[in-house]
């Protein structure tokens, strides 16, 4: 009876897939530059981390605040492992390297994952935080191991190269972070279809009941962990060959919680929710660490005002748009869009301004009280400035306040008429 | 199947404590393959805690509870599951950001041998998606498959909290007050319901509601401060001069008149 509706819904799904391989496969063709190179492999290994982690925290509810261990360990394995094909010591081709890494973060997964989630919910996030700083201080505890303060280094062009590929040149790397990240993508997609994957959301939603129709969430949580780690795992391998060193930094609290504040910026509601995060991920650490020394003050406060207004993500906010479009009401709502993103916009230069000559006072001291902000002229110790910028930053608050109200409004009556249309369905079917 | 002297289930002078209370004193109970039993007594006199016991949420301080002639008390709720008993919530404990359909084949999966399968797609699983349609069209919600738990309407979540609890196909099964909060005719119909659904199987049930009680039982447990006073058919219950004694006041007044009603 619901053949006929599951077709199409194939089908969709085929072009889907479709366009992600070819994003994948078109995008190094694209942008050809070495930087763009270097921030479309991050991206694909941050995809990979991203959905791994979502495993947890979207699937499963849960928060893992050290998750960087997995995928930091598998790292270190991968490297030295890579320096073991290359001494001869170990016969491996290089492009299997990040499944060392897959191999012991599963590993590593199996060993601390039945500690961390013989607990859920807060006790759960406490333990990974625990786990976290545990892994961060041993790594800098065995330099032999973990290479101290310096990392360990190698050199991907390493054993024989298979029909010319050597990962030398970085588009060869780029295009196999692509595989991995289409098949890894694919694996944690298909998971989610599985009995496992479904009984994790069902751990998610009610673990009481999930006890009492014959699962243990414990055992449920615990395999979703050692996925978690394996795919964490396969991430930290391809950084180590993408970087060719791995520092002690990677097991640390910093990358976790990045992992963390990207999956949900890109929204843990959808499966697709993190793709979107890990591209956030290295964009911000990428070029807006470049564009300003307050980048973390600006993510911190995209992820509060996320935290507040759409804690779905961005994720969740395309899908909502998608629902509006499905009933034709998209266009109800495209002229305060418009105009929100336009005031937002104002306020961002008002507090912008503000915020670099606090930096600038701050750190570029010894280069006077002149600075240049969007091609405008400022004086960090001048009272114009100053004025200028509070300025615009209030008025165009409390015109996106009007907006914001009136968005709301308009809002609510388009979902109050969907509401309606959805009822007149029913009836009618 | 059972010899005759085993019961489906059977509680052995079973006692619980919380802290220094006593909340269960010695109850005894021995019901037989098929039979229905309603559990009533005056609030607070460990109605819900004796389902507690019996489907392993709470440990027992004393005692022996029996499933089918083995002991249980002291596994867990899934083991207990696992050995064929299901319970129902008082409180709808559903997978509220799952469908109806989800939720439903949720809870087939561990009896159909898929246990933490992550090598097989749930589409390709003929048999748990079969059962699932099946039990849809049993508690009459095959048309809201697709909803949300979250957003049905209070008596669908309560038919849902019921499907949940039959859909692993357990033989003996414990509704906890099923149609609380339920409106008269809603009631009617429910009780319609859960006799469809549970034909075959042991049921117990708490119930406040006298004319559920004499709609579904066989036979009536009595539980006043956490014994059982009485177990027997519903006239006899009623004729018992210890029931009468403790046990007289509102509830069975109510029980009379819907008698009466009848």
């Amino acid at each position: 009876m619901s053949q006929h509706r599951l077709i199409p819904k194939n089908a969709s799904r085929w072009l889907v897939w479709g366009l992600y391989a070819a994003a994948l496969l078109v995008s190094p063709l694209v942008f050809t530059s070495s930087l763009s190179l270097t921030m479309l492999s991050q991206i694909g290994i941050g995809i990979i981390a991203c959905l791994a982690f979502n495993m947890l925290l979207g699937q499963g509810g849960m928060l893992s605040f050290g998750h960087a261990v997995y995928s930091g360990l598998g790292s270190f394995f991968a490297i030295h492992a890579l320096n073991w094909v290359s001494s001869g010591k170990l016969m491996l081709p290089v492009s299997l390297v990040p499944l060392v890494g897959g191999l012991f973060g599963l590993l590593f997964a199996v060993l601390l994952g039945y500690v961390t989630t013989k607990k859920a919910g807060t006790p759960f996030a406490m333990i990974t935080l625990g786990v976290g700083e545990l892994v961060a201080a041993m790594a800098l505890m065995f330099p032999g191991f973990f290479g101290g303060e310096g990392g360990i280094s190698g050199n991907r062009v390493a054993g024989r190269a298979l029909l010319g590929i050597s990962f030398g040149p970085q588009v060869q790397l780029c295009y196999l972070i692509a595989v991995y990240c289409f098949v890894c993508t694919a694996l944690m997609f298909a998971f989610t279809r599985t009995p496992l994957g479904r009984m994790l959301n069902a751990v998610r939603d009610n673990p009481e009941r999930v006890e009492f129709i014959g699962y243990s969430t414990q055992h449920v949580r615990y395999l979703a962990f050692m996925a978690s780690g394996l795919f964490m795992g396969i991430a930290g391998g391809l950084s180590a060959l993408n970087f060719e060193i791995v520092t002690a930094e990677v097991v640390g609290a910093a990358r976790s919680g990045a992992y963390l504040l990207f999956t949900f910026l890109g929204g843990a509601l959808f499966f697709f929710g993190p793709i979107i995060g890990a591209v956030l991920m290295v964009l911000a650490l990428v070029l807006l660490s470049e564009l300003t020394q307050a980048w973390l003050l600006y993510l911190g406060l995209v992820f509060l005002f996320m935290v507040m207004y759409a804690p779905g993500g961005i994720s969740s906010l395309i899908m909502m748009n998608l629902r509006l479009a499905a009933f034709g009401k998209l266009r109800q709502l495209w002229t305060s869009y418009l105009a929100l993103a336009g005031l937002a916009g104002v306020m961002l230069v008002g507090a912008g301004a503000m915020i670099e000559m606090v930096y600038h006072l701050q750190l570029n001291q010894a280069l006077g009280p002149q600075m240049r902000f969007m091609g405008a002229t400022l004086n960090a110790k001048g009272f114009d400035s100053w004025f200028g910028a509070a300025f615009v930053l209030f008025t165009g608050a409390a015109m996106f306040e009007l907006t914001r109200r009136e968005f709301v409004r308009q809002w609510g009556r388009v979902q109050g008429e969907i509401e309606q249309t959805i009822k007149q369905r029913e009836a009618a079917a | 199947m059972n010899a005759p002297e085993t019961f489906a289930l059977e509680l052995r002078d079973v006692r619980k404590s919380f802290g220094k209370t006593e909340i269960i004193r010695g109850s005894n109970l021995a019901v037989k393959a098929g039979e229905r039993i309603a559990i009533i007594g005056p609030n607070g006199a460990g109605k819900s805690t004796i389902f507690n016991l019996i489907s392993g949420r709470f440990g027992v301080t004393s005692g022996d509870i029996l499933l089918h002639g083995r002991p249980i008390s002291g596994l867990t709720p899934f083991e207990i599951n696992r050995r064929g008993l299901a319970r129902s919530f008082q409180v709808s404990n559903l997978f509220t950001r799952l469908s109806v359909f989800e939720n439903i084949r949720c809870a087939v999966l561990w009896s159909l041998g898929y246990k933490y399968a992550f090598w097989k797609f749930l589409a390709d699983l003929r048999d748990a998606n079969e059962r699932t349609e099946q039990v849809l069209q049993m508690i009459k919600l095959d048309r809201r498959r697709d909803v949300l738990a979250m957003n049905l309407a209070y008596a669908e979540q309560r038919a849902l909290e019921i499907g949940i609890t039959i859909a692993g196909g357990a033989s003996v099964i414990l509704l906890d007050e099923p149609t609380a909060g339920m409106s008269k005719s809603e009631t009617g119909r429910f009780v319609n319901l859960i006799r469809e659904v549970t034909v075959g199987k042991t049921l117990l049930t708490v119930e406040h509601d006298m004319g559920v009680v004499f709609g579904l039982a066989d036979k009536i447990a009595v539980l006043v401060y956490g014994e059982v006073i009485a177990f027997d058919e519903p006239a006899a219950v009623r004729a018992n001069r210890r029931v009468q004694e403790a046990y007289l006041g509102s509830v069975l007044a109510d029980a009379q008149a819907a008698e009466a009603g009848h």
